[in-house]
C-alpha cells in the first residue's frame, strides 16, 4: 500500500477544558479528495488547521506523507520540531481561508508571488510570471495588478488558491472556502476548486457545500462533537446515512 | 457612477424654497472678525514688539545654526525612538515573560519622569559612572568626554520617546488581523519574514499617524535641552537676548521657525500616511492639489454638479 498523504490516529485537541477533538482517525490517499462536513463546533475547522500545525494536537499521531506534524520520532521518543523545520512542512501544505486572508498592502501578483520570493527564494521575475500564470489559470487574468480591496469575494478567494497554489503545495486544505461570499460568487470558486480535483490534487475540504462533496468529493466525512460519525463515499453518505445524527444535519442542510 | 444613469427621465420639479436664515452665525463671524482685526492691529503696531529685529535675526548665521542643530536633534532622537520603540513591542509581545517584563519596567521607568529630569540626568551621568567601560582592556572613555551636552540630549531625548513609541508600535502590530498571521504561516513564513513583511507594513497605517505627532511634538520638546547648553535653536536666541536683552523679539524669531518647522513636518505627514494608506480602500485620498484641480474643475461645470447631489439625498 502506497504512503497515505495524510494519516490520522486518534487525534485529540483540547482548548482549556473544552476537548474539541476527542480521536479522529482518517487517512487521505494521494490525490484524493476528501469533504469534511458538520455543525459548527464539530471540531472539522480545528482538524484543518492541525493538519499544518497552526494548532498543535494535543494526543495521537497525525502524518502527512509519511512524516508527523510539528514532531519528529527518534526511537521511541517524540521531539517537538523548531520553528523553521515547522515552517519548511507548512510551505509544502497549501491552505485556504474563509476570511480569505490576502494581504492587503500587496496586489494580486504581489501576494501570490510572495512566498516564492521569500520562502523559496525564488527570483522575481521567474515569480512574476508563474504569478501571471495561475492568476489567469483561476480567471483573473485582467486583475493581476489590483489590490485585495478592489476585487469581488470571489476573486479575492481565487486569488488566494493561486497564492497557495504557488507554492507547488502536495495538499491542499481548504477552511470553509465559500462560507463568506454571497451566493451569486460561490460558483467560480468551487468551479475552480473542482478543476484543481480534476489536475490530480489532494485536497481536504471543510465545507457547507454538499453538491460539491457530492460531485467532486472522493470521501465525505461526517463530524460532531469532535468525532467522526460517519464517512464514505459523497453519494452513499448523502444517499443512506447510517446514522441518526448525520441523517438529522443532512436533512437541513439538502 | 455618473449622474446620468441614476437621473429617472420622470425625475420630479425642483424644490424651490426660501433657506432657513441663521442670524447667530453673522454675529459669531462678526465678534471673531472684530477680534482679529484688533489683535492684528496692536501686534503689527506696538513698537515693543520690535518687528525690525525679528527680521534682522530670523536668518541670522547663529540662528540658522540652532535650526539645524535643532533638525539634527529631532531626526536622530526620532530614529532613536522609532529603532527602540519597535524592539520594546516586540519584547512586549514576546512569549518569554521576563523579555515582556524588561520591556514594561523600560517603559514604566521613561514615560514616568519628566523628560527635563532625564535630560537633567544624562547631562550629569559622569557623576555616578565617572568611565564608561565595555568590559574589554583599553576600550574605555572619559564619560565627560564621551556624553557631550549634545549626547546627553540625544541619548534622554531618543531613550524617552522609546517608550511612547514602543506603545504606538504595540497599538500598530495588535491591529493587524490574526488571519494574517496565520495566512503567512501557512504559507511558511517565518516569524520575522511574518512580521517584517506581513504584518509591519499595515501596522504602518496605524503607526504614521502618532509617529508624525509624535515627531512634531519632538521638534519642540528638543528645546529643553537648552537648559544644558546644545546650540539648538532656543539656545541660539537665548544666547542673542541675553547680549541684547531684545528677549520678545528673539523669541519670536524661535517662534517663526517652530512653527515653519512643525507646519512642513505635517505636510510630510500627511504624504506618509498617503503611502502607506495603499491598498486600504478602493482609491487613494486626493492629494490637496488633486482636490483643487476637481473642485476648479467641477465649479466650471457647477449645473450638472448640482443635479446629481439632489439626487442622493
Amino acid at each position: 500500500m502506497s504512503v497515505p498523504m495524510l494519516q490520522a490516529e486518534g487525534v485529540h485537541k483540547r482548548f482549556g477544558d473544552n476537548e474539541v477533538l476527542k480521536g479522529i482517525t482518517l487517512r487521505v490517499e494521494p490525490k484524493e479528495v476528501m469533504c469534511l462536513l458538520g455543525p459548527s463546533g464539530s471540531g472539522k475547522s480545528t482538524f484543518l488547521r492541525c493538519i499544518n500545525h497552526l494548532e498543535a494536537i494535543d494526543g495521537g499521531r497525525l502524518s502527512v506523507d509519511g512524516e508527523l506534524v510539528g514532531y519528529r520520532q527518534h526511537g521511541d521518543k517524540i521531539y517537538e520540531l523548531r520553528e523553521s523545520e515547522v515552517a519548511k512542512k507548512r510551505a509544502e501544505i497549501g491552505m485556504v481561508f474563509q476570511r480569505f486572508n490576502l494581504f492587503p498592502h500587496m496586489t494580486a501578483a504581489g501576494n501570490v508571488m510572495e512566498a516564492p520570493v521569500h520562502v523559496k527564494g525564488i527570483d522575481r521575475k521567474a515569480a512574476r510570471a508563474e504569478a501571471e500564470r495561475l492568476l489567469t489559470r483561476v480567471g483573473l487574468a485582467d486583475k493581476i495588478d489590483a489590490y485585495p480591496a478592489q476585487l469581488s469575494g470571489g476573486q479575492q478567494q481565487r486569488v488566494a488558491i493561486a497564492r497557495a497554489l504557488a507554492m507547488e503545495p502536495k495538499l491542499m486544505l481548504f477552511d470553509e472556502p465559500t462560507s463568506a461570499l454571497d451566493p451569486e460568487l460561490v460558483g467560480e470558486v468551487l468551479e475552480v476548486m473542482r478543476r484543481l480535483a480534476e489536475s490530480g490534487m489532494t485536497m481536504v475540504v471543510v465545507t457547507h457545500e454538499i453538491g460539491f462533496a457530492r460531485e467532486v468529493g472522493d470521501t465525505a466525512v461526517f463530524m460532531d462533537g469532535g468525532v467522526v460519525v460517519e464517512s464514505g463515499p459523497p453519494k452513499e453518505v448523502f444517499a443512506n446515512p447510517k446514522h441518526a445524527r448525520t441523517r438529522a444535519f443532512l436533512s437541513k442542510v439538502l | 457612477m455618473s449622474p446620468a444613469e441614476t437621473a429617472a427621465p420622470e425625475r420630479p420639479e425642483e424644490i424651490r424654497a426660501v433657506p432657513v436664515r441663521h442670524p447667530g452665525r453673522w454675529v459669531a463671524a462678526a465678534i471673531i472678525i472684530v477680534i482679529a482685526v484688533a489683535l492684528a492691529r496692536s501686534v503689527a503696531t506696538n513698537p515693543r514688539f520690535q518687528w525690525g529685529v525679528v527680521g534682522d535675526y530670523l536668518f541670522a548665521a547663529p540662528v540658522e545654526e540652532g535650526v539645524v542643530k535643532t533638525l539634527e536633534l529631532t531626526f536622530l532622537a526620532m530614529v532613536i525612538g522609532i529603532v527602540l520603540g519597535i524592539l520594546l513591542a516586540l519584547m512586549r509581545l514576546s512569549a518569554n515573560p521576563l523579555v515582556s517584563w524588561a520591556s514594561w519596567g523600560y517603559i514604566w521607568l521613561f514615560r514616568g519622569t519628566p523628560v527635563l529630569v532625564q535630560i537633567l540626568f544624562w547631562y550629569n551621568v559622569a557623576a555616578v559612572y565617572p568611565k564608561i567601560t565595555l568590559g574589554l582592556p583599553f576600550l574605555h572613555a572619559n564619560a565627560n568626554d564621551l556624553i557631550t551636552p549634545f549626547m546627553a540630549g540625544l541619548l534622554a531625548l531618543g531613550l524617552n520617546e522609546g517608550a511612547y513609541m514602543s506603545e504606538i508600535v504595540r497599538a500598530g502590530i495588535i491591529s493587524v488581523d490574526e488571519g494574517q498571521n496565520e495566512a503567512a504561516q501557512a504559507l511558511g513564513m517565518s516569524r520575522l519574514q511574518t512580521m517584517r513583511r506581513v504584518v509591519l507594513p499595515q501596522a504602518m497605517r496605524v503607526i504614521v499617524p502618532p509617529t508624525g505627532n509624535e515627531t512634531i511634538s519632538m521638534l519642540k520638546t528638543s528645546s529643553l535641552v537648552s537648559v544644558i547648553t546644545v546650540p539648538e535653536l532656543l539656545f541660539s536666541v537665548q544666547q542673542v537676548y541675553s547680549r541684547t536683552y531684545q528677549t520678545i523679539p528673539l523669541l519670536i524669531v524661535a517662534s517663526i521657525w517652530y512653527l515653519a518647522l512643525t507646519s512642513v513636518l505635517s505636510v510630510g505627514q500627511y504624504y506618509l500616511e498617503r503611502r502607506f494608506g495603499r491598498g486600504s480602500s478602493r482609491n487613494l485620498p486626493e492629494t490637496p492639489l488633486q482636490k483643487l484641480r476637481r473642485v476648479v474643475l467641477t465649479t466650471r461645470r457647477q449645473p450638472a454638479v448640482a443635479d446629481a447631489s439632489e439626487e442622493r439625498r
